[in-house]
């Protein structure tokens, strides 16, 4: 279904930049899902803020939240592209390893409070 | 290269190469009671903000089919970053603690440690929604009272009555203008999620 009204405010509407889509290709991204620029792939193709994240994460790795930080797109939106550069090869997430519920891992929540612990 | 970002030396912006793990804290609370001061004053990288567009919970449906008024609001969130070693690094998103945007919190808390609750002495009744939300989501929080210059400070006995914590909910305050005072209140809060942890696997 087409939505009849959009808020006006934005200069570029969201969902021109994401194809109309308003979910990720996967669901398994999160704010601090860490993405760096995989091989080196043409851009050709690629839309322009697709590029821009290509580009930004080409140096090394940053959040999804840095991502959408520094392009200054909304989260969701910048969800949307990460996922398609991951389908289209351009970007790969740098850990594979997340736990599952970081909550109750005892080893991350003492490395936590190491790495607190020295900042004093 | 157009796009990175200009004013900062690349090693200030990216990551460690050798980072395996990124977790999250949540610093909450109302308005204006610090988040995003307490944020800059432990990130490495200049803090960012980010937004968010919200649709209020449960109207994603109705909203589509177009029979609704408009049920979309733009949220700001405000993260800093902390490397704590060569392999771990921890973020902090400072959010407004309102119930209307529980979506959002849903998406930050999934996979969050915790939360620091901020509180200000001079509107303690505006933190009980903001620990209201953290409950219904399951998020063990600690509280830190900010201090404001000339605000009144209270015994944090008194506070903690005020507020009606759990025994167990740690209390401190800190400054939220300075980092180690700030770096304190994090430790009591992520030495409260050991402890809980223990508990809860005992249990």
């Amino acid at each position: 279904m087409t939505p009849r009204r959009r808020p006006p405010e934005r200069l570029v509407r969201s969902y021109v930049v994401t194809d109309g889509r308003a979910f990720p290709s996967r669901n398994t991204l999160d704010l601090v899902t860490m993405v760096v620029t995989g091989e080196d792939l043409p851009l050709t193709g690629l839309s322009p803020e697709k590029r821009r994240v290509v580009e930004l994460c080409r140096p090394g790795a940053l959040s999804i939240a840095e991502v959408a930080g520094h392009l200054v797109l909304p989260v969701s939106v910048t969800k949307v592209l990460v996922a398609d550069l991951m389908d289209s090869g351009h970007l790969v997430t740098r850990a594979p390893y997340v736990p599952a519920n970081p909550a109750f891992d005892i080893r991350i929540l003492e490395e936590v409070l190491d790495g607190l612990r020295a900042r004093l | 290269m157009g796009s990175a970002p200009a004013s900062d030396a690349t090693s200030d912006v990216y990551l460690l190469p050798t980072v395996k793990t990124a977790v999250k804290l949540l610093v909450v609370g109302h308005f204006a009671v610090g988040k995003t001061t307490f944020v800059g004053s432990l990130s490495e990288i200049r803090p960012l903000r980010t937004e968010e567009v919200m649709t209020r919970a449960g109207a994603l449906v109705d909203d589509l089919a177009g029979t609704r008024d408009k049920t979309t609001t733009t949220v700001a969130l405000d993260f800093g970053r902390l490397t704590l070693s060569d392999r771990l690094v921890l973020y902090l998103f400072g959010t407004p603690g309102q119930q209307r945007f529980t979506q959002l919190w849903q998406d930050m808390t999934r996979g969050a440690l915790g939360a620091l609750v901020l509180a200000d002495t001079r509107r303690l009744d505006q933190s009980f929604e903001v620990m209201g939300v953290l409950e219904e989501l399951g998020l063990p929080y600690a509280v830190a009272v900010n201090h404001f210059d000339g605000a009144p400070l209270f015994e944090l006995d008194e506070v903690r009555e005020a507020l009606d914590l759990l025994p167990e909910t740690p209390l401190v305050r800190c400054d939220a203008r300075d980092q180690e005072s700030s770096t304190r209140a994090l430790i009591a809060l992520v030495e409260y999620l050991i402890g809980r942890t223990g508990t809860l696997e005992h249990a």
